[in-house]
């Protein structure tokens, strides 16, 4: 046991720590942020009476969460019931663990991350699989499927559109991917790559006009119908940490991560250039869902299957043609 | 020799008065109503959650359509005797701590339903579950609504004055 596994291992706990911090007051102040955009969309001033502005809200909504009855339904299968919410919850922390929030700032820069991150995030499928079936109930049961089939017809644009990204930096290393948009952001160079990424990521997090799988008028409230309490909970906050972690990502592979526009950096933090740009990505995200209604479930599949494929594919050939002629 | 009470099924045997204090103070700003209406009360119900008059301000727009996740029951309309056993069922699958607002005159005691030889709606919500509020009204506006939930808000806190969460109070702070 050399002295630099010792200090590796303190760096992974302590950063551990941090992303557990992070994304519970995340996950907070995006609950209140959702409320507000959804009231000022619709003309109403959204929660405003419980602390300033509203802000105590979601820490209120936290803690009547935890004082509620859990309830299992006598049905289900109790140990994949109580495992699902936090099986949800855990490869998403992963996440945080290779994001680059600024040149020094990066838990661990592995040259595989951006491999990591979306295995990871493929991983909460079946953490939704295995809630909806073990609940034993026909909605949730619906609701699931419904999700394991958007999430695989829409993780093969995503990984597609990433694979264009990549092959341009020729590396999976977020630091260098970063590093290589110093002067011009990969939106302008990939602009069909950047928007069909955001799309699918939408679709990705389960977010309207895709929530499909917890569509209210038809599926109760789809996989988690049978969670009560502090479980619901946690799939709560593993949707919105999910929402800022498909952000991040979006703004570290193309809205140049922490440089700022064209190489101008005006002396701004690193950080500060990261977190405001996934911070409007996530604005972005929330603005679509309270302006769009939700899509019918066979056109979600046909525009995934039939548009977003097809175009990736051929962006993807279009750009290692360039790539090889260039 | 004051009779023992039964204790309900996930209500907690032993309580610490402090912790219930802020749980309560929690509950109280966030509860969610279940997405369930009865009749012409539930368009009042909706009226209530929309731009005018937004109940979301005291964090109850939350309406959560599995009775899994939600705290408060809006009987908002008439209650069949057909629909008696649904509601019933409902109220049964909500979990612990739960409260119930019978919304309209309907739902408080039949309304214009009820006359000698009536066979087909339940005379009142209490009669099939135990009801917090009442708000009469046929139907309220949803500013009677709004004035039910913030009663339940100071049945729960005990008292508009101990809800420390909420900024503005009414005047006077009673009912």
């Amino acid at each position: 046991m050399g002295n630099e596994v010792g200090s590796e291992w303190i760096r992974l706990i302590v950063g551990a720590v941090i992303a557990l911090a992070f994304a519970s007051l995340n996950a907070l102040f995006l609950v209140w942020l959702e409320r507000k955009v959804a009231g000022h969309i619709q003309l109403r001033p959204g929660p405003k009476e419980v602390g300033p502005f509203g802000l105590l809200q979601t820490i209120a909504d936290a803690l009547k969460l935890v004082g509620k009855e859990l309830i299992t339904p006598s049905a289900a299968d109790k140990k994949l019931f109580v495992i699902a919410p936090v099986l949800i919850f855990m490869p998403v922390l992963v996440g945080f663990l290779v994001l680059p929030f600024a040149p020094e700032l990066i838990i661990r820069d592995m040259n595989l991350g951006v491999l990591l991150i979306f295995a990871f995030s493929t991983f909460s499928v079946l953490a939704i699989l295995a809630g909806g079936w073990s609940s034993n109930n026909k909605y949730a049961l619906l609701g699931a499927i419904r999700s394991v089939a958007q999430n695989v017809a829409y993780e093969i644009p995503l990984l597609l559109t990433v694979m264009s990204v990549v092959l341009m930096v020729n590396s999976l290393r977020f630091s260098e991917i970063v590093q290589a948009q110093g002067h011009i952001w990969f939106i302008f160079l990939q602009p069909v790559a950047g928007l069909i990424y955001l799309i699918s990521a939408t679709a990705e997090t389960n977010r309207a006009p895709f929530d499909i799988p917890e569509a209210e008028s038809e599926l109760v409230a789809g996989f988690h119908t049978e969670y009560s309490g502090m479980r619901f909970g946690l799939f709560f906050l593993a949707e919105y940490t999910n929402m800022f972690i498909v952000s991040a990502v979006a703004t570290s592979l193309f809205f140049g991560g922490w440089h700022g526009p064209f190489g101008f950096d005006m002396k701004i933090p690193g950080i500060v250039w990261f977190m405001l740009k996934t911070y409007f990505l996530i604005f972005v995200i929330m603005w679509v869902r309270w302006t769009f209604p939700r899509i019918r479930f066979d056109q979600l599949m046909n525009f995934s299957w039939k548009f977003m494929i097809p175009v990736s594919l051929a962006n993807l050939l279009v750009t290692a043609v360039v790539l090889k002629f260039i | 020799m004051e009779a023992q009470r039964r204790i309900e099924p996930g209500e907690p045997v032993i309580k610490f008065a402090l912790l219930d204090d802020i749980l309560n103070l929690a509950r109280a700003n966030s509860l969610w109503p279940m997405t369930f209406g009865l009749a012409c009360c539930a368009i009042e119900m909706m009226a209530a959650g929309a731009s005018r008059f937004d109940l979301d301000r005291f964090g109850a727009n939350v309406f959560r359509p599995s009775p899994r996740q939600s705290d408060l029951m809006i009987v908002a309309g008439t209650i069949s005797k057909k629909m008696g056993p649904a509601i019933q069922r409902l109220w049964d699958q909500m979990p612990n701590p739960k409260w119930c607002i019978a919304m309209g005159n309907c739902a408080i005691s039949g309304g214009p339903f009820e006359y000698d030889g009536q066979y087909a709606i339940v005379p009142g919500a209490h009669l099939i579950i135990p009801v917090d509020i009442c708000v009469p009204g046929c139907p309220p506006r949803p500013e009677g609504l709004i004035q039910g939930l913030l009663a339940l808000e100071d049945k729960i806190t005990r008292g508009e004055d101990r809800n420390y969460l909420r900024r503005f109070h009414r005047k006077g702070g009673k009912v």
